[in-house]
């Protein structure tokens, strides 16, 4: 069963546990992003779903020019994200090797365009289910792994190198050592391609095993993870963990089981680029509080 | 119909139901088997109509290369292999209408890839 949060909920929820979010909300200001931050707090940007080599006019006539402008709106931030994470299908799926991996490679040529030289990478199962990210981890690097930054403990995980979407014995495993050495209040910020939670496993969007990550983050006080997948903002509580999905910068999907078959939303003619954008996050370790910006792509 | 023939009929079938007879029926009826392929992005059979407390057997063969087949709210599933058949058995203990899908990522159009299984009273 999947909990809706309404916007007031939502406001309840994020005033519970020392953590605020605010994402496109009313009242929300996101000039507050850099007012009177402290020398630790930082942004960062994660993009999603770039699908790199998807064709369908009738849901993106500008499937090539979509990222270009993506990555132009993020270096026309006035202040620029400490770094920026990708969180998966990065490229559109193709059985051919040599496809993917030129997808692959372009996709990463475009966002070397970037101002920002701090990168990090997910994959998606559009990216790696079909060859087990062999092609992915030749162009990007692994895809589990963590690292910190001014505070935070952020965590990789990948849910789609197995072509059912398992994280599997291994990562768990890993996962657990590399929680081992933090202490119960240390915020983490997990990010993963699909959600950590059941959200609609008849439409694909869940991870069969997701629980055995779950329950070894549970201890930890501040935990929130970042995701991509299901093409659209979408958050979420399990517990005291937050699960925030971001939309795409491809085509949007409907609401989770709001109608008979998942499909891509037509293009609007009337409202070019609808449902697709970005996030920033605006990061207060000390006060273990994030701020989320949603920024929509725009025509010009 | 005479009453010593009825009586007759009555032993008869007292004695069946007593040798185990009646269960052995349905035992020899067995479970619905329900025959599917799946190929990109299809289902042989994009619905399948069951009854509810029958048990069932879903027999799954891929023609192409492997998928999945998934009923999240049976909690029941089985990989489609091309050249092996699959059983994926159960018990539908509620009705409606539910649905399966690939759960086994297969390509470009594999979220498209899914049907529904309607159990009857």
């Amino acid at each position: 069963m999947v909990a809706k949060i309404t916007k007031r909920d939502f406001l309840k929820l994020a005033g519970m546990g020392g953590v605020v979010f605010a994402s496109g909300l009313p009242g929300f200001n996101a000039s507050a992003q850099t007012a009177g931050m402290a020398a630790d707090d930082f942004h960062f940007v994660q993009l999603t779903d770039l699908h790199w080599g998807f064709k369908g006019p009738m849901v993106n006539p500008d499937a090539e020019g979509t990222l270009p402008k993506a990555i132009a709106a993020v270096n026309a931030l006035a202040d620029q994200p400490d770094f920026i994470m990708f969180t998966g299908d990065i490229t559109h799926t193709t059985d051919d090797p040599k496809e993917r991996r030129a997808r692959l490679a372009k996709a990463k040529e475009i966002i070397g365009g970037l101002k920002v030289k701090k990168l990090y990478f997910l994959n998606g199962e559009h990216d790696a289910a079909i060859d087990k990210g062999e092609a992915f981890k030749k162009i990007f690097g692994e895809s589990t792994y963590s690292f910190d930054h001014k505070g935070v403990h952020f965590i990789a995980l990948d849910n789609c190198s197995d072509p059912k979407a398992f994280l599997g014995e291994a990562q768990i495993s890993w996962l657990a050592a590399d929680l081992k050495k933090l202490k119960a209040d240390q915020p983490i910020v997990v990010f993963t391609h699909r959600p950590l939670f059941d959200l609609a496993p008849t439409w694909d969007w869940a991870t069969p095993d997701a629980k055995n990550a779950l329950d070894l983050l549970m201890p930890f006080k501040h935990v929130s993870v970042f995701y991509g997948h299901i093409h659209q903002e979408h958050h979420h509580k399990t517990g005291h963990i937050a699960h925030h999905a971001a939309q795409s910068l491809i085509f949007p999907l409907p609401v989770a089981l709001s109608q008979p078959k998942k499909g891509p939303i037509p293009w609007d003619e009337a409202a070019p680029y609808k449902g697709l954008g970005f996030r920033s996050v605006a990061a207060r370790p000390k006060q273990v509080e994030f701020k989320l910006t949603e920024h929509p792509m725009k025509k010009a | 119909m005479g009453s010593r023939y009825r009586a007759w009929i009555m032993a008869a079938a007292a004695f069946l139901a007593a040798a185990g007879v009646t269960a052995w029926s349905v035992m020899a009826s067995g479970p619905q088997v329900i025959k599917i392929t799946a190929k990109r992005y299809e289902f042989s059979r994009p619905e399948i109509t069951v009854k509810k407390g029958v048990p069932i057997v879903i027999e799954i063969t891929a023609l192409d290369r492997p998928h999945g087949f998934s009923l999240p709210d049976f909690d029941v599933r089985g990989d489609a292999m091309p050249g092996e058949t699959t059983r994926v058995v159960f018990t539908p203990d509620k009705a409606g209408t539910f649905d399966f899908l690939c759960d086994l990522f297969c390509g470009d159009l594999h979220g498209e890839m899914s049907g529904k299984l309607i159990v009857t009273e």
